[in-house]
């Protein structure tokens, strides 16, 4: 009797054992990522059935906290770690640049039908609350045939730490030397004029709603919305009107700034392309250099490589610039890198 | 060993030598005494759980907030400078912010609510009451962001064009209303808030204007006092302590309402009395800035702001508390459940 409920049982375990082994991968971290990822993830499943994905985006600083805490097997951020942050987990973190996107300034001018150009040094001085009126002598000179309200500008920028705020303060901290002494660049700073809308919804209603406002948006959030943003002068003299295209330009510029070893905790704003739009930036995943599970690393691996081939082309479709190609042979370097148990993960011939 | 043995062998025997009635009793009524301490144990858990909980959240505030506590000491409190970049953190305009945004929306929502109460209980026609009570009640269910949403695309225009010209022209003059008004301002900020907590102060002040005898009424009646005579100078007074407790209530609420405040309230470091002016509440920046909080002396700033709010809030709450006492020395309803 008491023998065969034993074997019944064991019969019942050996049923719930699977044939392959799962792995479960974790994930945490930034919000403007989180649609292509999650998309990624799907998507991957699908031909991989043995590797559960799952990303949480609780936005950039809670990915690092929980990447560096080892609760996540990966975190993103759109904004890179600071050289402190990662000498407390030792240095043991890769940044992997997944997409791209681009930070467009958006205004509300009724009556206005022509799309405003704006230069640098009129962007910051916006910002720095110097340029107060639509009709100021600077705007109107590089807005020729334009009628610009004599209305008040009001600045509209994001309440809460973001991504996007680091693009643009970064961007804004690299044209003006005024602003990078006053406010400097991070995902949240000490604002010198303005309101703070919560998130992009937050920026774009708050934009909509008040005459004279501008603020900044992701271009993804923009395009899908109809919100029409500003023409920007970039560093080549170029008027850009920003497009996924003109993202990927400003990578490709700044590719002979990085060279082949770089770590990717680059800033593309302001890059150098003819064609580069200024305000866009990578957003990367956070990885290990060294992992102590074998199973787990080389199923992260694969799929990130796979983000990186075949993952690509799904990208313009969800409002996301792909990475330049000539990119492609540095990250392969870099994730090839990556080692568990001081082997490297990827094997030479994959 | 063997004598181990001999003696627990001996003990069932002895027990079973007892008369089986006597022994059956005695063991009801030992199983009752322990189901009793059992239960009283349970109800003492559940009791002390609470202030258990309050003093852990209070324990993992100030643990998490340390590092600020230490580095910038009280001037956290009076210093207004918010600085991530800069590692530079005060307090000081969204303290101001939380209480002048909370002060607001009480002086608009409480002659409000007072006003629902009163004409509920004492002048609406009898079919209207429950609708009426139901309706303002219902307010209280509708979720803060739509409040926060509706502010956005509602409450800021009427604002902007009926009611801020109008107010201007005047009342212009004067400190609060200096400025442009952009729309996210305290002004919006504190009219959602007084619109929230208007359901709250009413609902609780009707159920104590509800509980005031109609002896009291009749008697004021009988001395010849009108019915608003009647309800000012005998009904009121009767309530006054329960009422004060609905208004605490209200500003507990509002003290600590995050999403639609943010919405609405512009979300600036900054310090003014300009009701016209964006400002901040404390609640509103820790919602905002703690997810991308990535220094850790940001994210312990943050943990000083809530521990702030906390000990605001707890503030308020006792000085509600000796209002109450105070007031209600004599036998004032609604006292005892405060």
């Amino acid at each position: 009797m008491k023998s065969t409920r034993f074997l019944a049982l064991a019969a019942l375990l050996g049923a719930a054992v699977p044939v392959a082994a799962q792995v479960q991968l974790n994930g945490a971290g930034a919000t403007f990522p989180n649609i292509i990822y999650q998309d990624w993830m799907l998507t991957y499943n699908q031909t991989h059935p043995d590797v559960k994905l799952n990303y949480q985006s609780i936005g950039s600083g809670g990915g690092i906290r929980q990447f560096s805490d080892g609760t996540v097997d990966f975190g993103a951020t759109d904004a890179p770690m600071g050289d402190s942050a990662i000498a407390a987990i030792s240095g043991n973190v890769l940044h992997i640049p997944t997409v791209m996107g681009a930070v467009v300034i958006v205004y509300n001018l009724q009556g206005v039908t022509q799309v405003v150009k704006l230069t640098p040094d009129v962007l910051a001085d916006i910002f720095l609350g110097k340029v107060t009126k639509w009709n100021d002598a600077r705007l109107a000179s590089i807005n020729p045939g334009v009628t610009l309200p004599a209305a008040d500008i009001i600045v509209v920028h994001r309440a809460e730490g973001s991504g996007t705020s680091f693009a643009f303060t970064d961007y804004l901290s690299k044209v003006s030397p005024e602003w990078q002494q006053k406010v400097g660049k991070g995902p949240s700073v000490n604002w010198p004029v303005g309101l703070g809308g919560r998130g992009s919804e937050g920026v774009s209603s708050t934009v909509s709603q008040t005459p004279g406002a501008i603020g900044y948006v992701e271009l993804a959030y923009a395009t899908s919305n109809k919100i029409q943003f500003a023409t920007l002068r970039n560093s080549s003299g170029n008027w850009i009107t920003p497009t996924l295209d003109a993202v990927t330009a400003a990578a490709a510029g700044a590719m002979k700034d990085m060279g082949p070893n770089t770590d990717f905790r680059v800033s593309i704003t302001n890059s150098s392309g003819a064609q580069a739009y200024p305000i866009s930036t990578f957003t990367w995943l956070l990885l290990h250099k060294s992992y102590s599970d074998t199973a787990k690393a080389r199923a992260l691996v694969q799929f990130v490589w796979w983000a990186e081939g075949e993952g690509q082309a799904k990208a313009p479709q969800l409002g996301y610039a792909q990475l330049p190609k000539d990119l492609h042979p540095w990250i392969e370097a870099r994730l090839r890198s990556i080692t568990a148990g001081g082997r490297p993960v990827l094997k030479a011939a994959e | 060993m063997t004598d181990f043995g001999e003696g627990t062998g001996s003990f069932p025997r002895a027990m079973t030598s007892l008369p089986i009635e006597g022994s059956s009793r005695r063991q009801s009524l030992l199983g009752a005494d322990r189901s009793d301490r059992i239960y009283r144990r349970i109800l003492t858990g559940f009791a002390l759980a609470l202030p258990l909980l309050f003093l852990m959240i209070l324990a993992v505030l100030f643990v998490s907030a340390l590092p600020a506590l230490r580095r910038f000491g009280p001037s956290f409190l009076w210093t207004s400078t918010w600085d991530p970049v800069a590692e530079l953190y005060g307090a000081a305009p969204m303290i101001v912010g939380t209480l002048l945004s909370s002060f607001l929306a009480i002086l608009i929502a409480v002659p409000l609510a007072l006003g629902v109460a009163i004409f509920l209980t004492e002048f609406a026609p009898r079919w209207l009451r429950q609708p009426v009570a139901f309706l303002v009640e219902l307010l209280a269910a509708i979720p803060s962001v739509v409040y926060g949403l509706w502010g956005v695309f509602v409450l800021i225009p009427f604002l902007r064009t009926a009611v801020v010209p109008p107010l201007k022209a005047v009342l212009g003059w004067t400190p609060f209303l200096q400025g442009v008004f952009y729309g996210n301002s305290l002004l919006a900020g504190g009219v959602i808030l007084a619109i929230m907590i208007v359901p709250y102060i009413a609902a609780v002040s009707r159920e104590v204007l509800l509980a005031v005898p109609g002896s009291q009424r009749e008697a004021a009646l009988a001395m010849g006092a009108t019915r608003w005579e009647a309800v000012r100078s005998a009904v009121l007074p009767y309530g006054r302590a329960g009422l004060i407790g609905a208004i605490i209530l209200g500003l507990g609420r509002a003290l600590g309402e995050t999403m639609a405040v943010t919405m609405l309230i512009g979300n600036r470091h900054d310090i003014g009395i300009s009701l016209l002016q964006p400002a901040y509440t404390m609640a509103a920046a820790i919602a905002n800035e703690f997810s991308e909080a990535t220094t850790n002396m940001y994210h312990s700033a943050l943990f000083e702001v809530g521990l702030v709010l906390f000990v605001v809030t707890v503030v308020v709450n006792a000085i509600a508390r000796i209002l109450i006492w105070r007031v209600a020395r004599g036998a004032a309803i609604g006292s005892r459940a405060l």
